[in-house]
């Protein structure tokens, strides 16, 4: 596989992007990932790749967007600033680019008290600004932190994320223009639900010019049950769930709820191309990648895009 | 204010078990603001001490006493006449004092029974919070007298995470966002503006970089 991002040619072509999550497997087999990544394999232009997630520990992003490139798919490689210090972290991005990886996605991170280290001393030495900031400064003008000249720039496109249902809603675009203006290239949303306040978050953006300034992708989850609803409702920070969702859940037999709750995804996503600022879609179908391939199907998403 | 909180007692126990005259050593400052090491504190431990040295039967002479600052030399010095009648010190001071203590008086082991908490402001009676990392490049002006390092989980400098709602950090409903404060106060102030900017980096050399941190004034 050729070492530029697919991400990039698509959305710069000015196509509408479809990614998908791979959470790498609690352990180092690397099988996992080569099979998550064929049911994603021409469903999707790019795979991120979670960095312990939930601060459970996993496989790292590194290696397993590595094997992601192996086969052939563009990996979006997760680093969050949890876990590693102004040094780690610019040398990993070295080491990522190196690997041919062309995508970063820059983190928090989700605390480490919710995961299964919470004795760990979390480092959180740059904030997901500052690592987009010293990420763009090293691939534009070559330097590291401090000044100091690379002696090859990183070739990375550069993402962030957002979260348009965490409080306070003024200040969160505030937020979302600040990481676009500190480098960002594309932005990758929380899964939306509620897409009433969606649309009235990507209106503020809009008025503040910045929806033309990165590539915003919509996130999407699709819910397997009633239960995995209300659980985000209730124990999952920044998810707004509304009630109808739930209820709709709720309303159909056990056996087709999943059907319904890829209804609901469909939906959302097709809703989501009718925004104007709207990129593209980011699916996390958490540990339910197979389901992927067809919500991009029904959502009239295929064939993805290929090149040369 | 520094704070602490006394060890548990079996711990501090089994610390002390090869000694037989101990002398519990409070101090007036910090520790007794928080009701961890002042005075008062320093009798109940001795007594505890005594207590259970005579249940079993043990001949241990146990005593206290408490300085103003275990933490200033001047003070401690005062224990020249008296450390000598005792083969170990139960320091209830923060770990600033434990070692002071201990350099003045290098013959004598000095054991803590606190363990030091942090730099924080007295809410209420019984209530303490912390509020200072000590970082040594004050930023408080920038996020309108609410400090971020110190008070938000993820030390983040420029806005808040993911994860709050309702002004409260996903990490503990009874811990306010600090972000939240800092966005309503500045706000008020008319200065949310100051958040347009992207702080940059940390120096954290202020804090850590270059070991134990010193402050020397010639006028003194």
């Amino acid at each position: 596989m050729n070492n530029i991002s697919k991400l990039k040619r698509v959305l710069e072509g000015g196509g509408f992007a479809v990614t998908a999550e791979c959470g790498p497997p609690k352990g180092a087999n690397p099988d996992v990932v080569l099979k998550k990544a064929e049911t994603l394999r021409n469903k999707v232009d790019a795979v991120n790749v979670t960095d312990n997630q939930t601060a459970i520990v996993r496989m790292s992003s590194i290696a397993a967007c590595s094997l992601l490139k192996t086969v052939g798919i563009d990996p979006v490689l997760q680093m969050v600033v949890r876990d590693r210090n102004r040094i780690a972290l610019q040398s990993d991005i070295l080491g990522a680019s190196a690997l041919g990886i062309r995508n970063v996605l820059c983190l928090s991170g989700d605390h480490h008290i919710f995961g299964n280290q919470p004795q760990a001393m979390g480092v959180f030495d740059l904030d997901s600004i500052q690592f987009v900031q010293v990420v763009r400064t090293m691939r534009d003008d070559g330097k590291i932190l401090g000044g100091d000249d690379l002696s090859q720039p990183p070739d990375i496109f550069i993402g962030a994320a957002a979260n348009p249902f965490a409080d306070p809603l003024d200040f969160r675009v505030i937020r979302l223009a600040k990481k676009i203006r500190a480098g960002a290239d594309f932005i990758q949303t929380q899964c939306i639900y509620n897409l009433d306040r969606f649309e009235r978050w990507m209106g503020m953006a809009r008025d503040r010019g910045i929806t033309d300034k990165a590539y915003i992708l919509g996130g999407v989850t699709p819910l397997k049950s009633p239960g995995m609803a209300k659980y985000m409702k209730n124990r999952v920070s920044g998810i707004d769930m509304p009630d109808e969702i739930i209820k709709r859940m709720e309303g159909v037999p056990k056996d087709k709820q999943q059907e319904e709750g890829i209804n609901i995804c469909v939906e959302a996503i097709q809703r989501l191309r009718e925004i104007p600022g709207i990129k593209g879609v980011h699916i996390m179908a958490i540990e339910w990648e197979e389901v992927v391939g067809e919500i991009v199907k029904r959502a009239g998403l295929l064939p993805r895009p290929v090149f040369d | 204010m520094i704070t602490g909180e006394q060890k548990p007692i079996d711990e501090i126990r089994e610390m002390i078990s090869p000694y037989k005259r101990i002398l519990v050593l409070g101090c007036a400052s910090c520790v007794a603001e928080c009701a961890a090491g002042g005075e008062k504190e320093a009798a109940m431990l001795a007594s505890t001490l005594r207590i259970a040295a005579k249940m079993r039967k043990e001949n241990v002479l146990i005593k206290e006493k408490t300085l103003d600052r275990q933490c200033v030399r001047d003070f401690i010095i005062s224990l020249d006449d008296i450390i000598g009648k005792y083969d170990v010190v139960l320091s209830l001071g923060c770990g600033a004092g434990v070692q002071a203590v201990a350099e003045i008086f290098p013959e004598v082991p000095i054991i803590p029974a606190l363990n030091t908490g942090f730099l924080g402001e007295t809410k209420d009676q019984g209530y303490w919070v912390e509020s200072c990392l000590g970082c040594g490049d004050c930023m408080l002006y920038h996020f309108g007298g609410i400090c971020p390092l110190a008070r938000c989980s993820k030390q983040l400098l420029n806005g808040p995470c993911g994860g709050s709602m309702d002004g409260r950090c996903e990490i503990d409903p009874d811990v306010e966002c600090a972000w939240h404060l800092i966005v309503d106060r500045l706000t008020k102030f008319g200065a949310l503006d100051r958040l347009e900017n992207i702080y940059p980096p940390k120096d954290w050399s202020r804090k850590q970089g270059k070991g134990p941190r010193k402050i020397v004034r010639e006028d003194q």
